[in-house]
């Protein structure tokens, strides 16, 4: 029996606040020195990575409907592209920093699957909510890398790209299959719990 | 080396080794704090801890324990990321 949609939601928000905390703490000691051990360069790419390798088995077992296939899988693309560029960078098999641009392009991307495959309204329920803030969320947040692109050592860029995922975190651990948002709940969601 | 430029030396160095304190105690406290923040989720919502009421309930509910999770990730950052960086910052 495969885990609630919920359950998947929670995970991923744990491997998101672990990503948010890793590069909260790359802004937070400066790259020369987060760079002074060579496995810590991988870390956090290698993490996007992973969650983009996740993304696959959520695509393959959460798959009710064509626009979820093809959202989900666009995103473990997506995502997988960003690590993978991320990763090139670290291990220094790429040069150009606007290698970063990929990184931008997942956001995009992960923002864009979220409003793509979220059918209702932001009332709808809970889910449909987060569903519609995490996706203009992260359609807004690919700003940050887009600026590291062109500005590799900004600050103002580092911190809200750590910052993106801490709020993503917090955002999909309040997910619920069938809650109310500020008092809605649609008729149509099903019976909620907690 | 005029006793002036060793001043200034001086006050650059303590103002280097100020702020590496300071970037030292955010480092350290990142994962505590983490760890803190689901202490405080499961105490305000106990009933997501479905281990303190696990009847009836299948091993996903079981295994699905977020504010744990959010203590998790504060304890492997604090115990595995920060005192590597503690030490990088020290030299």
């Amino acid at each position: 029996m495969t885990p609630q949609a919920e359950m998947v939601h929670w995970w991923f928000a744990t491997g998101f606040l672990m990503l948010g905390l890793l590069l909260l703490a790359e802004v937070v000691v400066g790259s020369d020195v987060w760079n002074r051990r060579p496995w810590r360069r991988y870390l956090w790419p290698g993490l996007v990575f992973l969650l983009g390798i996740l993304m696959w088995p959520v695509m393959t077992f959460y798959t009710n409907s064509t626009i979820h296939m093809l959202a989900h899988g666009s995103w473990a693309q997506a995502l997988m592209l960003a690590g993978a560029a991320e990763l090139g960078l670290a291990r220094g098999k790429l040069h150009s920093q606007y290698w970063r641009l990929c990184t931008a392009v997942g956001l995009a991307v992960s923002g864009g699957a979220f409003l793509i495959h979220e059918q209702q309204h932001w009332l709808f329920s809970r889910a449909a909510f987060l569903h519609h803030t995490l996706g203009w969320l992260l359609i807004a947040s690919s700003i940050f890398p887009l600026l590291q692109a062109f500005r590799p050592r900004s600050l103002t860029a580092a911190t809200g790209f750590a910052t993106t995922f801490l709020v993503v975190a917090i955002l999909l651990y309040c997910d619920r299959d069938t809650a109310a948002i500020f008092g809605h709940l649609s008729q149509y969601a099903g019976p909620p719990h907690r | 080396m005029s006793a002036e430029l060793v001043t200034e030396l001086q006050a650059k160095e303590r103002g280097a080794s100020r702020a590496a304190t300071r970037r030292i105690r955010i480092v350290l406290a990142l994962g505590p704090l983490t760890a803190l923040i689901g202490l405080a989720w499961a105490l305000i919502q106990p009933y997501r801890l479905t281990l303190l009421h696990p009847h009836g309930l299948g091993f996903w509910w079981l295994f699905s324990e977020p504010p744990l999770y959010v203590v998790l990730v504060g304890v492997l950052f604090r115990l595995l990321i920060a005192p590597g960086l503690v030490k990088d910052l020290e030299e």
